[in-house]
């Protein structure tokens, strides 16, 4: 087995053993990079010498005896929205195209305590807006099941770096499906953990109320090793929540007897692909035969909950995104006269189409007189959204479906139509708006080869359900595979 | 479309938002605002009468700090990504008063 | 006949919280330092940083709120203001709109009109802005960060108020009660108390009020007084000649005496509040607020009324001493430690209150403690140095803290009570002043006087003058 083959947890031991050494891990993978990135472009900074010189600390720390872990020495990607210490962090965005933070996130942090070796920052939509990652100022990425089409978005680098073998794991961060979706398109693993349990410090800020870090892995192992290494309480994060049933590896068991399983209709009506409905309801048949209780339910109000999360989402994005003003740090236009013409010209030279719509958006619906009618009433739509879900978590373990309605479309085929693209968020924004967990992994594949991604919903802090039920799935599965380079 | 912006609007939200948007750009914001403002009035359908706004989904409550001050000096990490600065400072265009 | 007009006032009201860090982030509040020293990511907007409420904030706006009998928000909430200017970091700033923690308070106040009440609308918490500096030279702005996220609360008045007589003693009550609450120091030249005023005129008897305007920039009670009287006019005026009053805010130069409005068609004051997602609701529950509440101080008119049973100082002695909390902690403290009360007061209603006129200080910049003070006054009882010697003592301590008994004693002012020394000095004195010594003799008692003050002056100020005066009448 080649080495960019392995999973985390596979490397990990491997390394642990001594059967290979940090720095082979990350010539391997800077190897993988070097082949297939001009072709793929996931990543905005590579970077290759501090990882060598990371890997070289790391190694003396597992030499030592400090570092036990089984991500020591593992090498990551980690999406441009969160923000690493001395290295280049844009959101793919011009406004931040030259921001080095002077300190790195939380999850980042937490990652590096693991003894993970940072490779460089991944290519995402532009500040998490978009679904494709056509919206980077920086180039698209191509998915690496077929570059003519897209890797899904916003997390989309982060996706295909795994997909890839150009990283072994990577983070990404979830605020209507952004981690969810490519690793459904990209045939990974994606996991958005329950709002809170993942600080959101060093997290730039689309949606605050909706945002949250997590994994993008080869496996549901891995996936269940890095939510364990990324989750703390952290002071910093008012909205971060006390550790609860954090042991997710121990969740790592292959048995769904009894597990209550619903599936909503109304995430199989119109506009699915009828090759993504098979799947996924082929694989609730496989856990249903390994003693899962599945049945079906109506949800409702799904699609109440794409109007409702552009709402929210863009309104907090509007207040969000008024501190990139060419005051402080990153872009300011050259010419300009006076304060005000700085501030437009800066925001307007330095913001992308879908990010200005998008702000245009929020701030409409923040300001005076509209504030009721818009906003007030798209938050109580988001508690009628809750209940929903309380109710139907009274009723099962977990609710499996989709994770979006198609598989990955060509590139340059969703951008010019807004509502179109958003609603291919159908299906996994409901779970942002109610701050629940959900987690993505590939259930087969259409007949153009690509991934075809099934979700897992949990009521909030019922990660290690998903984990245990999308595990013993993948048992049943067998190995999905990377895409032939 | 039942929502129509004007070019008021389209000018208003700009001095808002602190953009300026080029001829085609305010054409295609109107289209696109209109649209979504269509697509939002969806919530319209739904009574929503006596369900109070939620704006956290966990009914997480009272977290603070002690007041300690636990930072130094940081100006130097501050400064280090301003476009423009002098004498420890943000320059900034000329504020009025 | 001319029309008559009533005033309407409301106040806005910012007070610098006196807390030790700032409202969301763990930087110092300390006056003073090198610009955006005293800055962190959370204070200057960075990407990926978020804000954590102190909660000596929270304490201090529920003891302001208690104070003036407010009804305190059991479930209050932070929202954010969004507006572009480059003191404000994120470009939204962190406030309370939908549920200010407190609400519907009143503080009465006495004018030589009498009392009445003034109702307080609410109360919220919110953050500072930064300070801009202007660049002459350069023709641009310099922006330091120091100020930003320094915690304020906004107390809102209703438009209770009709003159400035009504306003000051109103900002005076808010004032007092603050300091005493030891929530903010208050001084409104240094800027930890702000009032904005919002002013309407309508005729006399008229239900409705006028179109008010917001006057800011008001650096003292002489400026708000004026700026309140020239507003007064400037709106009667407007309606006189037919026109209309804008409401608008404007901005008040002292110097010239009038105001400016402050507007920009790139403002459009629209500020988009909504609840800020990084923060989460504050619930408090009757223990909060039982400890809040066993913590208030006694405050101004409780502390008058025991003065009187307690101590037997004037009335006027009291009233000074109480107008500061920083003076009445400092008498009370005195006297603990065994002074007279009417002697504590003497020293701080004559050399203190003098020096702070003479400095231009505030009372609460005093600097000597009651241990000190206490000392002088026992060096002055027990006749161990005299009057001009513990003056000359005091204006040392006022400047600068020191142990007065250890000063006299390393500068040897201790009053010569050896009386052979004394009678020896005396008869030189004689010696050398003939004239003065016929002077008395043949009745002008006047001469005596210079006689004590060569004598005094030949001891340097170290003799009792009393004794002195009984040695020199025993010799002639």
């Amino acid at each position: 087995m080649k080495m960019i083959d392995m999973t985390a947890a596979e490397l990990g031991a491997a390394i642990q053993k001594k059967e290979v050494t940090v720095k082979e891990a990350v010539e391997a993978v800077l190897d993988q990079i070097k082949k297939s990135e001009d072709t793929y472009h996931c990543y905005v900074t590579i970077d290759e010498e501090g990882a060598l010189r990371q890997a070289q600390e790391v190694q003396k720390r597992i030499d030592a005896g400090e570092l036990k872990g089984p991500l020591a020495g593992v090498p990551v990607a980690i999406k441009d929205n969160l923000c690493t210490e001395g290295m280049l962090t844009t959101c793919s965005s011009k406004i931040l195209y030259n921001f080095v933070p002077t300190f790195s996130a939380e999850a980042v942090l937490n990652l590096q305590k693991a003894g993970a070796v940072i490779l460089g920052k991944t290519n995402m939509d532009e500040f998490a807006m978009g679904s494709t990652t056509e919206t980077s100022a920086f180039g698209v990425t191509r998915n690496p099941w077929n570059p003519e089409h897209v890797p899904g978005g916003s997390s989309g680098g982060s996706a295909a770096a795994v997909a890839a073998g150009e990283c072994f794991y990577a983070l990404g961060s979830d605020t209507g499906g952004s981690i969810r979706q490519p690793a459904s398109f990209c045939g990974v693993v994606g996991l958005k953990p329950t709002y809170g349990r993942v600080s959101r410090y060093g997290l730039i800020a689309y949606g605050s109320s909706l945002d949250q870090i997590g994994p993008l892995s080869r496996d549901v192992r891995d996936c269940a090793m890095i939510l364990e290494a990324i989750v703390s309480h952290d002071p910093k994060d008012s909205t971060s929540v006390p550790c609860q049933d954090s042991d997710f590896t121990s969740a790592l068991v292959e048995d769904v007897k009894g597990m209550r399983i619903g599936i909503p209709r109304d995430y199989f009506g119109e506009g699915i692909d009828p090759e993504v409905k098979a799947a996924v309801l082929k694989a609730a048949d496989a856990l249903k035969e390994k003693g899962a209780l599945v049945e079906e339910f109506d949800l409702s109000l799904v699609e109440y909950a794409i109007p409702a999360y552009y709402t929210i989402a863009a309104a907090e994005a509007s207040s969000n995104l008024e501190r990139f003003d060419g005051i402080k740090y990153g872009y300011r236009t050259e010419e300009y006269e006076g304060l005000h013409s700085m501030y437009k010209k800066s925001r307007s030279e330095g913001f992308g189409p879908e990010v200005k719509r998008r702000i245009m958006l929020g701030s409409f619906v923040l300001s005076s007189g509209y504030y009721d009618a818009y906003y007030l009433k798209a938050l109580r739509v988001k508690a009628l959204i809750k209940k929903a879900f309380d109710q139907a978590f009274a009723k099962y373990d977990v609710i499996l479906g989709p994770v979006a309605p198609t598989t990955a479309p060509r590139l340059g085929e969703s951008l010019d139509d807004p509502i179109k693209m958003y609603l291919g968020d159908i299906y996994t924004i409901s779970v942002n708006l109610a701050g629940l967990p959900g987690l993505s992994m590939p259930c087969g594949r259409d007949a153009k080869g690509l991934p075809i991604g099934l979700q897992l919903i949990g009521d909030c802090f019922q990660e290690k359900k998903l984990i245990q039920t999308a595990y013993t799935y993948e048992k049943i599965r067998g190995a999905f595979g990377r895409p032939e380079a | 479309m039942a929502n129509i912006i004007s070019d008021e609007t389209i000018e208003y939200v700009g001095i808002l938002a602190k953009l300026e948007l080029s001829p085609e750009e305010k054409e295609q914001a109107k289209k696109d605002m209109g649209s979504m403002l269509d697509y939002i009035d969806k919530l319209g359908e739904l009574d929503t009468g006596g369900v109070e706004p939620m704006s956290h989904v966990f009914p997480v409550k009272n977290v603070f700090r002690e007041d300690i001050v636990t930072n130094g000096d940081m100006r130097e990490e501050i400064l280090k990504n301003a476009p423009e600065e002098k004498d420890g400072m943000f320059v900034v265009p000329r504020t009025f008063e | 006949m001319a029309k008559q007009y009533e005033t309407v006032i409301g106040l806005e009201v910012h007070v610098e919280l006196a807390t030790r860090t700032k409202i969301f982030c763990g930087c110092s509040t300390a006056f003073g330092g090198e610009p955006n020293t005293h800055t962190c990511p959370v204070c200057t907007g960075m990407p990926g940083s978020l804000p954590v409420l102190n909660k000596q904030v929270l304490e201090y706006a529920v003891a302001v709120g208690l104070a003036t009998g407010c009804t305190i928000t059991r479930n209050c909430k932070f929202d954010r203001k969004n507006y572009f200017y480059p003191d404000n970091p994120q470009n939204y700033q962190i406030s309370q709109l939908y549920l200010p923690i407190c609400r519907d308070g009143k503080v009465e106040i006495e004018t030589e009109a009498g009392r009445k009440f003034v109702g307080i609308h609410e109360i919220h918490m919110e953050e500072d802005a930064g300070k801009l500096i202007h660049d002459e030279w350069e023709d641009c702005s310099l922006v330091d960060y120091n100020r930003s996220g320094v915690p304020l609360i906004e107390i809102v008045s209703e438009p209770d108020m009709r003159n400035s007589q009504e306003v000051i003693a109103y900002l005076e009550k808010l004032r007092m009660t603050i300091q005493y609450l030891g929530a903010s120091d208050c001084k409104l030249q240094e800027g930890s108390m702000r009032a904005d005023v919002n002013l309407s005129v309508r005729e006399v008897g008229a239900e409705e009020f006028g179109t008010r305007t917001e006057m800011k920039n008001l650096n003292s009670f002489k400026a708000i007084a004026r700026a309140i009287e020239g507003e007064r006019e400037r709106q009667i005026d407007l309606l006189e000649s037919g026109e209309k009053v804008v409401q608008e805010t404007r901005r008040w130069d002292d110097n010239l005496g009038e105001s400016y409005a402050m507007r920009s068609k790139e403002d459009a004051q629209d500020y988009r509040y909504f609840p800020d997602p990084d923060l989460v609701p504050v619930v408090l529950d009757d223990d909060f607020l039982a400890q809040i509440r066993a913590k208030q101080p006694e405050f101004r008119e409780e502390k008058m009324l025991r003065y009187k049973q307690e101590f037997e100082i004037p009335d006027y002695d009291i009233d000074i001493i109480t107008g500061s909390k920083h003076m009445a902690d400092l008498f009370e403290a005195t006297v603990v430690l065994g002074s007279q009360p009417k002697k504590v007061s003497n020293w701080l209603m004559g050399e203190t209150l003098r020096l702070l006129k003479e400095k231009d200080m505030d009372p609460e910049d005093i600097c000597f403690s009651p241990e000190n003070l206490a000392k002088l006054i026992a060096l002055t009882d027990g006749k161990v140095i005299n009057n001009s010697v513990a003056k000359e003592v005091f204006e040392l301590m006022f400047e600068k803290d020191m142990d007065p008994e250890k000063y006299v004693d390393e500068k040897g002012l201790k009053t010569v009570n050896d009386e052979g020394a004394l009678r020896k000095t005396v008869e030189e004195v004689i010696a050398a002043n003939p004239q003065s010594v016929a002077d008395y003799r043949n009745g002008k008692e006047k001469a005596i006087g210079f006689l004590v003050g060569q004598t005094m002056k030949a001891m340097k100020g170290k003799a009792d003058p009393g004794m002195v005066n009984q040695v020199l009448r025993e010799f002639l």
